[in-house]
């Protein structure tokens, strides 16, 4: 029977939402029993809506305060010191569980297996490698301990409806002190986040200068939608890096994906092709994006993008 | 001498399109250009730049491989580095494996900076800077977009899905490049034949004391699932019908 630790991934109010999708791939192990682990310098909110994830058993809660920021050497050593009864270590594939994960595993003596996309058994997954474009079936010798960052595109997050109980725990290992966290700037906004949005509409080189880009802002919000942008569009300065689609950007999921103005260069495609639907909006029909699109459209983007806002108001 | 360890390694160059092994045996390796990984590269960039501005006096560049990889070595060495280590070794390694090596490789050079690319574009596993510092009990900063020193600490901001991270750890420390880290330099024809003349010593992997693992077995390569092409639209108006009938809006 599979014993699966899952590390919670939070900003100490709010569970991230990687979290559950961690959940859902551990209840792809046969008989699997999930205990979540919060770290955090107060725990208590966070606790409780894992414990309210369907298929969890047991939540941990380690409060301390050296946990106010999720630094990997701080977290690393209490992680490996709870996974000791566990046959399994599950992060999400974010940069958070790509940072910890691997400390982990190098303190428990475990191989790690990176963005598993499939259970096959409790020693088999399959994973991506060469940025997507090989998938590879992996076997871990029987009996290891195994750590695990979980791609979150390739699962739906368990919904919540359990109650799980909270168990407070105490882990008494020393903490390193050589690593400190200075500050975070993210870009506010109210618009939903680009990793877990349900719809994004993202821009390309074609928009042509930073205040172009506004007009994949205006139709965003006219759908609920993040705001994504192609590589060629964050190295030409119209948009953050932060909002970048793709393999070496974020790889998303959602329902709807928009791509304005985006070739569809083969790094891009690897960072959408989990989305449900693909809507193409470009005006060079041998666009390689259109070959994975669902629906598209070619035309002046700078005529559609306004048109389409204006349908979507009526 | 204030030195610093960039660990690269031999990668399908970015530009070809891999393609998997008809049999699933793995992916063509045959006859495909082969080439530093981009940001091993990048971290190799970081810290010639930072000897260029006297923050350090000697840069070595080390990798794991084959005898045939002392060519991305001699890359490294017409780039900048000032010597290579070639740790020979036929045949997979282990991300653990690979940082067990470079540890034993820190404890002959004592750098006081370690830097290795996020990840390497082959297997993508993102692992080996994060045990390396594991294992020498040294602080970590993954994702780097930039590394500024300051005496014994360095001020590291990393790209994480928040936004923006900014770290302070104590030296010596490993750092992994992300892509915005720097822009590599190009390689001139003359760097390439001081290069030859620059010092490279190997060393095998069991001379490290190392055991290579095999503890995770490839049970088969496959190509992705490939998304079908869809429909063509001609205007806005059919556009948002058919986003209305598939349930979408």
């Amino acid at each position: 029977m599979a014993k699966v630790l899952v590390v919670a991934e939070h900003d100490g109010a709010k569970l991230n939402a990687g979290t559950a999708k961690c959940v859902r791939c551990a209840l792809g192990l046969e008989g699997a029993e999930i205990t979540v682990a919060v770290f955090a310098a107060d725990g208590a909110a966070v606790a409780a809506e894992a414990a309210g994830l369907t298929g969890v058993a047991r939540v941990l809660r380690v409060d301390r305060p050296e946990n106010a920021h999720a630094l990997a050497a701080v977290l690393a050593p209490q992680v490996a010191q709870l996974a000791a009864p566990f046959s399994h270590v599950f992060g999400p594939s974010t940069t958070f569980g790509k940072d910890l994960m691997p400390r982990v595993a190098a303190l428990l003596d475990a191989p790690q297996l990176s963005d598993v996309m499939a259970v096959e058994s409790a020693s088999r997954f399959r994973r991506p490698t060469y940025a997507g474009n090989a998938i590879v079936t992996v076997e871990v010798e029987a009996g290891l301990k195994i750590v695990a960052t979980v791609r979150t595109a390739s699962f739906e997050a368990t919904p919540a409806g359990g109650a799980a109980a909270v168990e407070s725990v105490a882990v008494n290992v020393p903490l390193p002190a050589h690593t400190r966290f200075a500050g975070v700037s993210a870009a506010k906004s109210d618009r939903p986040d680009l990793q877990s949005a349900t719809r994004v509409v993202s821009g390309g080189r074609a928009l042509g200068s930073a205040e172009n880009f506004k007009l994949i802002y205006g139709l965003a919000d006219r759908l609920g939608a993040a705001v994504g942008a192609s590589r060629a569009a964050v190295d030409a300065g119209f948009a953050a890096s932060d909002l970048q689609v793709g393999q070496t950007g974020k790889i998303i999921a959602p329902e709807l994906y928009v791509a304005i103005g985006i070739s569809g260069a083969i790094q891009h495609l690897t960072g959408i092709k989990d989305a449900r639907t693909i809507v193409a909006i470009n005006k060079d029909a041998e666009a390689p994006i259109f070959e994975v699109a669902d629906v598209g459209l070619v035309g002046d983007l700078f005529a559609i993008v306004p048109e389409l806002e204006k349908l979507l108001t009526a | 001498m204030k030195r610093i360890l960039v660990c690269v390694k031999r990668v399908i160059d970015f530009n070809v399109r891999v393609r998997v092994k008809p049999d699933g045996s793995g992916v063509v390796t045959d006859g495909v250009k082969l080439s530093l990984n981009p940001f091993d590269e990048i971290a190799l960039e970081e810290a010639l730049r930072i000897k260029e501005r006297g923050e350090a006096q000697e840069v070595v560049a080390v990798t794991i491989g084959p005898a045939d990889c002392q060519q991305q070595l001699r890359t490294a060495l017409a780039m900048g580095a000032d010597r290579a280590i070639h740790v020979v070794h036929d045949g997979g390694v282990e991300p653990l494996t690979a940082a067990r090596a470079f540890l034993q490789i820190i404890g002959r050079e004592q750098p006081f900076l370690v830097l290795l690319g996020k990840q390497a574009i082959d297997d993508d596993n993102n692992q080996t800077g994060q045990m390396l510092a594991a294992l020498w009990q040294r602080p970590q900063a993954t994702f780097a977009s930039k590394l500024e020193l300051a005496g014994t600490t360095a001020c590291v901001t990393r790209e994480v899905d928040a936004g923006l991270e900014t770290l302070e750890v104590d030296l010596p420390a490993v750092v992994t490049a992300d892509l915005r880290l720097n822009e590599p330099r190009y390689v001139k024809l003359p760097d390439i034949m001081k290069a030859k003349k620059k010092p490279l010593d190997s060393v095998s992997l069991a001379d490290l004391g190392v055991v290579p693992g095999a503890r995770v077995r490839t049970v088969r390569t496959e190509p992705p699932a490939q998304r079908q092409r869809g429909i063509m639209v001609k205007d806005c108006g059919e556009l948002v019908a058919e986003l209305r009938k598939r349930g979408v809006l």
